[in-house]
């Protein structure tokens, strides 16, 4: 497995998951969640490599519906949920970059 | 307190009625809540109403279902439509669903009558509903104590009397723990029985919704009418719900059981002594008990703690304050959703995201998540090997009867250990319960537990309930 | 347009369709072009916490019907959740298709005989439109935006080709040639001014036979002329740039097309960890042999036999016929051209007018029965209707409706008697006497000169091949 975690990497995760770390929260949580991957570490104790991963216990397949048309939401009560909204629209500060 | 059982008897049979059960259960909250804090909503007004419903079909002589005036209390990650629901998390104050969750439209279709919603930790992350953002829910049975978590609230609802019955939901034992620190039946479903939809998501593959109740009948009932197929989730078992009420005194006769060492070891000796008495009590009402060892258990913990927080950092990441719940205002749109985050979600949440959102990074995925994802199969594998050979497993749900509030939020690894029994059969998506069974220090109840193949609940129950005939409950 | 010497572009594409289905990928809100924002919605489309999705079966038939009508092979495929946050996705993942896609290793045959691989073609959802307020109305330079979810959750799927395209003409070509395979597998209507295909076009450039070079993504490009511009454009800049010593970075660009000129969108970067994983609230999808028999069954033949069906109908075909057929498969008319040929009529005749009388008003065509154009053209070959006359009843019929035979009649279309022509060529003759000599003399041009002056004094009554006959019988 890779080296220990290191604060850049918390600071980079933090910023993927759209969170705000203080300097001590830098420090305590690079603290903790390095922690918590030293112990992840004893997996390594086993040779997984001709093991397939289960990503899900639920073996069943090809769950479709039809395809046909059901009632949608009022949309003055799904506008009244939204922190903002104009125009009957959800309304958000500027974007600053393209979607990828 | 009456059984949910005997409540629906009476209200079915005209003996009690549907408003006088609630009116009692109100009184129990107004009485204990503010000590307790268990309930974070009580919806005075709908429940009467429904209440008053209730009764009035009673009286028009019609079948208003098995569960007929029974008062439950709800985990407060449950949607439903007008109620306040938080998952107790800043983020989601004051947000009122548009829609019902299934479990919800199934109980009330059956005649119960929705009380509020409890406490939990926040988005179900924790073993002690400390982790709340409306403060931690004490334990009925000894206040300076924890209830366990995440389904505290609703755990602590049925050990204080306020409600016969309760739904959590269990990701690692998040039912099952809480149960067997509060003295009460709780029941983590096989993955697919019950429909999620409407449960906001912890960590998707892992996460079921269960019963709370003082008797094994009681869990019966209740589960069996939340079970069976919910075309609304994909993942919800394409089959009728099994009966389960009826089941539950076929008793042990002839069954094997297997009593896991690594389900007991390194409890506490009072927890360990209760695991043994109850295998004694198994043995002694006809089943054969033999001790397996399965010691791919071990690594589960591991697995468990990259594989839900993977998940649940993606669950969580439409929590960005555009559209519902919290907004913390800002100049540009990626720092409003930064700053809502950051002021909405606590501690142990953030902790999550960012180790699942570490575990599922570029360079870190095979390391971490994929190895996760292989353990997960070794779990299932070894389950499955097990019940070859034996119908049930017996193990502790917890190594220790309920704790002290604060005794272990200190160092989030202490607080993760306490899962470490109940973490497996979530993996491999299979149905467990607890059952108090005999007390350890200071008198406190120990819960041991019963775990089975998919689709086992009702041998799960039977066992149960011989458990819970030999320790004194008949 | 041509590279300099000695440089060869790279192209591969990524298209875009939605699918025609009644209803979203994994909710039942209406997949409907224009409604009202935000009233095609509901707990799973707009992401609200504890909604669960699930699949729509029929998009699941257009997906299969696309790798189909490519050669793709069927499998067993999952969804993922790409992770990335950004307003207009409401749960800040896409559900998509990733390593396991539903269809794969196909290729399109394009009609100037070159093959484009098609490397996969996979589901996905497509995200809500945000409207830019403040600065000019687009993304940069506003002061906020307002998210309308209507899209969101819409069916797609992306078609990815092989870096196997060398020129903007063959990437239009290939563009062209999709739409019309998406059209006819019914999964799409390719309403490109709609966005409901919209390509993303990858392009790099190299010395011929050396490794490919650093790519550039154009986004959003949103029709075949915006296609073809942008990549020629683009071609040329990294041309320039790397003669002038610099060095292609990898990024994703922008099309403006008003100042015909491509833009830094923006620079990969560490952000771009997508961070995919099995989406847990969605199954396995494997569709058995059954089902994908059922589907294929259901397949309508592609643009490329169609075509072919009708060039059959054709001797010897000139340029031009070939792009009237064209436009025939194009508009999916050919029924008009095989009706005509069934009844032993002119399929060459046919071509010409369906792909110009019918394509002038082709919103109209369910007036216009087969069989009626079948009669119509008979009349004309017949000598019954003259072609002016002819085009005139088709026009008539595409607009209206109704019998040709009895538009003709109510508009005095009827045939110059024979008596009738043969005394209006007799009077021509006298009155043209030099030109009947050199007519006489062999001089056919002459043949067009009587044939315009027949029509000046029958306006337009008279059929040439009539009057050609009558002249040669007099010759
Ligand atoms: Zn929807």
């Amino acid at each position: 497995m890779s080296d220990a975690l290191s604060r850049d990497d918390v600071a980079k995760v933090a910023r993927l998951a759209r969170l705000v770390l203080s300097e001590d929260e830098l420090d305590l949580y690079t603290e903790q969640l390095g922690q918590i991957l030293e112990h992840a570490r004893d997996m390594n104790s086993l040779d997984l490599t001709d093991v397939l991963p289960t990503a899900h216990p639920f073996g069943v397949t090809n769950v479709v519906r039809e395809d046909v048309v059901t009632p949608s939401l009022d949309r003055e009560v799904v506008l009244a949920m939204a922190p903002h909204a104009v125009d009957h629209r959800f309304a958000v500060p500027r974007i600053l970059g393209e979607a990828p | 307190m009456k059984s949910a059982t005997q409540i629906a008897a009476d209200v079915r049979s005209g003996t009690s009625s549907a408003t006088a059960e609630l009116e009692r259960t109100l009184t129990v909250i107004e009485q204990r809540n503010a000590e307790l804090n268990v309930f974070l909503y009580v919806d005075v007004e709908g429940a009467r109403a429904a209440a008053a419903q209730i009764d009035a079909r009673v009286a028009r002589g019609e079948d208003v279902g098995p569960l007929a005036g029974v008062p439950i209390a709800l985990k407060d990650n449950l949607c439903q439509v007008g109620v306040p629901t938080t998952c107790s998390s800043k983020i989601l104050d004051g947000w009122r669903p548009p829609y019902n969750a299934t479990v919800i439209e199934r109980l009330l279709d059956a005649g119960a009558v929705a009380v509020g919603k409890t406490n939990l930790d926040e988005f179900a992350m924790g073993s002690s509903t400390e982790n709340s953002a409306f403060g931690p829910t004490r334990n009925p049975l000894d206040p300076s104590r924890v209830p366990g978590g995440s389904s505290g609230g609703s755990a602590a609802a049925v050990a204080a009397d306020m409600t016969a019955v309760s739904l959590g939901s269990d990701t690692g034992g998040s039912i099952r723990q809480p149960a067997a620190l509060c003295g009460l039946v709780g029941v983590k479903p096989t993955y697919g029985l019950v429909s999620r939809y409407g449960l906001i998501a912890f960590a998707s593959s892992l996460d079921q919704i269960g019963p709370f109740a003082k008797t094994v009948a009681d869990a019966a009932l209740v589960l069996e009418v939340l079970a069976g197929h919910d075309a609304r989730d994909s993942t919800s078992l394409p089959e009728p719900a099994p009966r389960l009420v009826a089941h539950v005194n076929d008793g042990v006769a002839g069954r094997r059981i297997g009593l896991v060492r690594e389900l007991f070891d390194g409890a506490d000796e009072s927890v360990v002594a209760s695991v043994r008495a109850a295998a004694d009590a198994l043995r002694a009402a006809g089943a054969e008990v033999v001790e397996v060892s399965i010691p791919e258990l071990a690594l589960t913990l591991s697995a468990y703690y990259l594989i839900a927080p993977a998940e649940a950092s993606s669950n969580l990441a439409r929590f960005d304050g555009v559209r519902y719940g919290l907004r913390v205002s800002a100049e540009d749109v990626t720092a409003m959703m930064e700053a809502t985050r950051t002021a909405g979600f606590g501690a142990e949440v953030k902790r999550r995201i960012m180790l699942g959102t570490y575990a599922l990074s570029a360079g870190y995925y095979d390391a971490y998540y994929g190895q996760a994802l292989k353990v997960r199969t070794l779990t299932i594998d070894a389950f499955a090997r097990a019940y070859q050979r034996v119908d049930l497993l017996l193990g502790a749900t917890t190594p220790s009867v309920a704790f002290a509030l604060g005794a272990k939020t200190a160092d989030p690894m202490t607080m993760y250990l306490n899962d470490v029994f109940t973490i497996p059969t979530n993996l491999a998506g299979d149905p467990a319960l607890s059952v108090p069974f005999g007390t350890g220090e200071a008198g406190l109840p120990v819960g041991v537990q019963l775990l089975g193949p998919g689709r086992s609940e009702a041998r799960l129950f039977a066992a149960a309930r011989v458990l819970e005939i030999a320790d004194g409950r008949p | 347009m041509t590279l300099p010497d000695g440089w060869e572009m790279v192209v591969g594409l990524e298209v875009h369709t939605e699918l025609l289905t009644r209803s979203k990928l994994f909710c039942g809100c209406a997949n409907h072009f224009g409604s009202e924002p935000n009233t095609n919605i509901c707990p799973v489309c707009l992401g609200l916490p504890g909604s669960l999705p699930v699949l729509n079966r029929e998009a699941v038939d257009f997906a299969m019907r696309i790798g189909m009508a490519l050669h793709c092979t069927i499998a067993p495929s999952t969804f993922h959740r790409k992770n990335y946050f950004y307003p207009d996705q409401s749960k800040d993942y896409q559900i998509s298709q990733y390593d396991l896609p539903i269809n794969s290793g196909g290729y399109l045959d394009l009609p100037d005989a070159s093959r484009v691989a098609i490397e996969r073609a996979h589901m996905e959802e497509d995200t809500g439109k945000s409207t830019h307020l403040g600065g000019s109305g687009r993304l940069a330079g506003a002061d906020s935006s307002l998210v309308d979810y209507n899209r969101c959750g819409v069916p797609l799927v992306e078609i990815v080709s092989g870096p196997d395209i060398r020129s903007s003409a063959q990437a239009r070509l290939y563009a062209a040639e999709l739409r019309g395979i998406l059209i006819a597998t019914g999964a799409s209507d390719g309403r490109l001014e709609e966005g409901s295909m919209r390509f993303d076009a990858n392009v790099s450039v190299r010395r011929p036979g050396a490794p490919f070079g650093t790519r550039c993504e154009i986004k959003n490009l949103n029709s075949l002329r915006s296609l073809q511009r942008a990549i020629d454009y683009e071609a040329l800049r990294q041309i320039e740039l790397i003669d002038g010593g610099g060095v292609v970075r990898q990024e994703t660009r922008h099309w403006d097309e008003n100042r015909g000129e491509t833009s830094t969108l923006r620079v990969k970067e560490d952000a771009d960890d997508y961070r995919y994983f099995r989406d847990p609230d969605l199954v396995d999808l494997a569709p058995d042999q059954a089902w994908q028999d059922r589907v294929r069954a259901a397949l309508a033949p592609m643009p490329a036999a169609r075509r072919a069906a009708v060039v059959a109908l054709l001797a010897a075909p000139s340029e031009a016929q070939l792009d009237a057929v064209e436009v025939v498969i194009d508009l999916g008319l050919e029924r008009y051209v095989h009706g005509v040929a069934a009844a032993g009529g002119d399929a060459a005749l046919a071509v010409a007018r369906v792909a110009n009388e019918l394509a002038a008003d082709v919103d109209h065509v369910a007036n216009l029965p087969v069989d009626a154009f079948v009669s119509t053209l008979a009349m004309e070959q017949r000598g019954e209707l003259s072609a002016t006359q002819a085009k005139t009843v088709l026009g008539e019929v595409l607009r209206h409706g109704g019998d040709p035979r009895a538009i003709a009649a109510a508009r005095g279309f009827e045939q110059l008697s024979s008596d009738t022509l043969g005394a209006t060529v007799a009077t021509l003759i006298a009155s043209n006497p030099d030109e009947w000599s050199r007519y006489r003399d062999g001089d056919d041009k002459l043949a067009q000169f009587f044939i315009g002056q027949v029509m000046k004094l029958t306006r337009g009554q008279a059929n040439g091949k009539a009057v050609i006959a009558e002249l040669q019988a007099r010759r």
